[in-house]
């Protein structure tokens, strides 16, 4: 299965370094997270959709992701138009749709599809490996990293051996249903790949003990900070200040 | 479970942060060199069983199993769960950069609130069953509560979007208490190890 299907790519932000991008990710996100109106919101869209084309993703892939991101602002387009109090546009039986509650689910799917895509144009281009490394460079605690590089190595093995377990299942007519027979076959199923998880832990802990393990991972990929990154932060940064600057105008520009 | 972004208000957004930071602390002092891995590869366990739909009515509901991970690994899950989240993040943009911080806190903490009054029971082979129904039950009940909390904290007007959010996760809390249960039961058997207890 592949997780990171944007992760491999040519574009210059495929190419900066991952440190980099996440602080200009963190910058932008948090500019744009912090805004009450809508027309800041509106240009980071813009701005982010600049960053998708300069990191060649095609858009036809961000459907699918775009999708159940938004199954949340649903709930909100469903439910705060009828709870907000306001001025009423128009009636649905019994309910009153308000204006007010209108505006805010509209800020919310545009901020929140805004900061989706930027986060895909700026953190989905690395692989994870790769963003294990930055924030190693960005002085989190090497032990998180860690964690975060050596989970990212498992995933794919667990997955693969949960889905074995699950075909075993599936080949001796297991009909998963609402039923307790289900719930305790995926609850053994869980468990064994706990356990499985577990006892390879032990094995791969003593293997890299073996080893001479110093606490430290060595990227392949690790390279001096090149002017395209400056680039691609001075882009981020600007991006945060044309943002911050239209929501401190009070939205008036 | 998850925010996503755009949603949470500021002060609330640096609120989850500082939470979080302060729990990771906290968290990785509890990991020695020899527990990184075992963690680590919890993690990915846990993450893979977010991957798994289980069936209910005629719908189905994807795992949690945030009380089954404090059980096992008490205040260092609220680093394996951040490394859980951010995976996920950057594979299914589910959640993301600013709410990272606010869900850790919904997910690790109901997992922690949750669970922490249960873990004791597991030794007690007649309370096992119980103390794990109770604790996956009580944790996705508390982060639902965290949830609501979160949205209400960030706008009044949240309120009706909370109510219809906790009516929601209702199901999802006995699929969960069901399911640590019989996982419970299962490890308790298998490896017990992994739940800190010996054979029996």
């Amino acid at each position: 299965m592949n997780f990171e299907q944007w992760a491999e790519g040519s574009s210059i932000l495929h190419g900066a370094s991952p440190h980099i991008k996440l602080i200009g990710a963190l910058c932008f996100c948090f500019a744009v997270a912090s805004c009450q109106h809508m027309q800041p919101v509106l240009a980071g869209l813009v701005l982010a959709c600049v960053g998708l084309l300069l990191a060649q993703i095609p858009l036809g892939s961000l459907y699918k992701r775009l999708f159940l991101v938004n199954i949340f602002t649903l709930v909100c387009w469903l439910t705060l138009p009828v709870t907000v109090p306001g001025t009423a546009i128009t009636h649905l039986g019994f309910l009153s749709i308000s204006r007010e509650g209108i505006d805010m689910a509209l800020l919310i799917t545009v901020k929140t599809n805004t900061l989706v895509l930027m986060f895909i144009t700026l953190i989905a281009t690395s692989s994870v490996a790769d963003l294990g490394h930055g924030l190693q460079r960005l002085k989190v605690p090497p032990k998180l990293c860690l964690l975060l590089l050596f989970s990212y190595r498992y995933i794919f093995v667990i997955h693969a051996e949960y889905k074995r377990l699950k075909r075993a299942a599936l080949f001796r007519s297991f009909k998963p249903t609402t039923s307790s027979h289900t719930y305790r076959t995926y609850g053994n199923l869980l468990g064994m790949t706990l356990v499985k998880g577990w006892q390879r832990a032990r094995r791969v802990q003593q293997a890299m003990l073996l080893r001479g393990f110093s606490g430290e991972f060595i990227s392949l990929h690790s390279r001096d900070v090149r002017p395209a990154d400056w680039l691609i932060l001075a882009g981020a940064l600007c991006s945060t200040f044309i943002v911050l600057v239209l929501e401190y105008s009070g939205g008036a520009l | 479970m998850h925010l996503s972004e755009g949603i949470v208000s500021m002060p609330v957004l640096l609120a989850g942060g500082a939470l979080t930071v302060a729990g990771t602390i906290v968290g990785l002092k509890k990991i020695d060199e020899d527990h990184l891995m075992t963690t680590a590869m919890l993690s990915a366990t846990f993450f893979v069983a977010s991957l798994v739909h289980v069936p209910i009515g005629p719908g189905s509901v994807h795992l949690l199993l945030n009380g089954l991970m404090a059980l096992i690994l008490g205040w260092a899950c609220i680093p394996a769960i951040l490394v859980a989240l951010i995976l996920q993040a950057v594979f299914f943009q589910y959640g993301g950069l600013t709410v990272l911080g606010v869900n850790v806190v919904i997910i690790g903490g109901g997992g922690l609130l949750g669970s922490c009054c249960f873990r004791p029971l597991l030794r007690r082979p007649k309370w096992r069953k119980a103390a794990g129904f109770g604790a996956g039950f009580l944790s996705v009940a508390c982060a639902a509560l965290l949830l609501c909390a979160t949205l209400v904290t960030t706008h009044q007007d949240f309120i009706g979007t909370a109510r219809v959010v906790f009516v929601a996760h209702l199901p999802v809390m006995v699929v969960e208490g069901v399911m640590t249960m019989f996982i419970v039961s299962f490890l308790a058997k298998v490896q017990p190890e992994i739940l800190g207890l010996t054979h029996d």
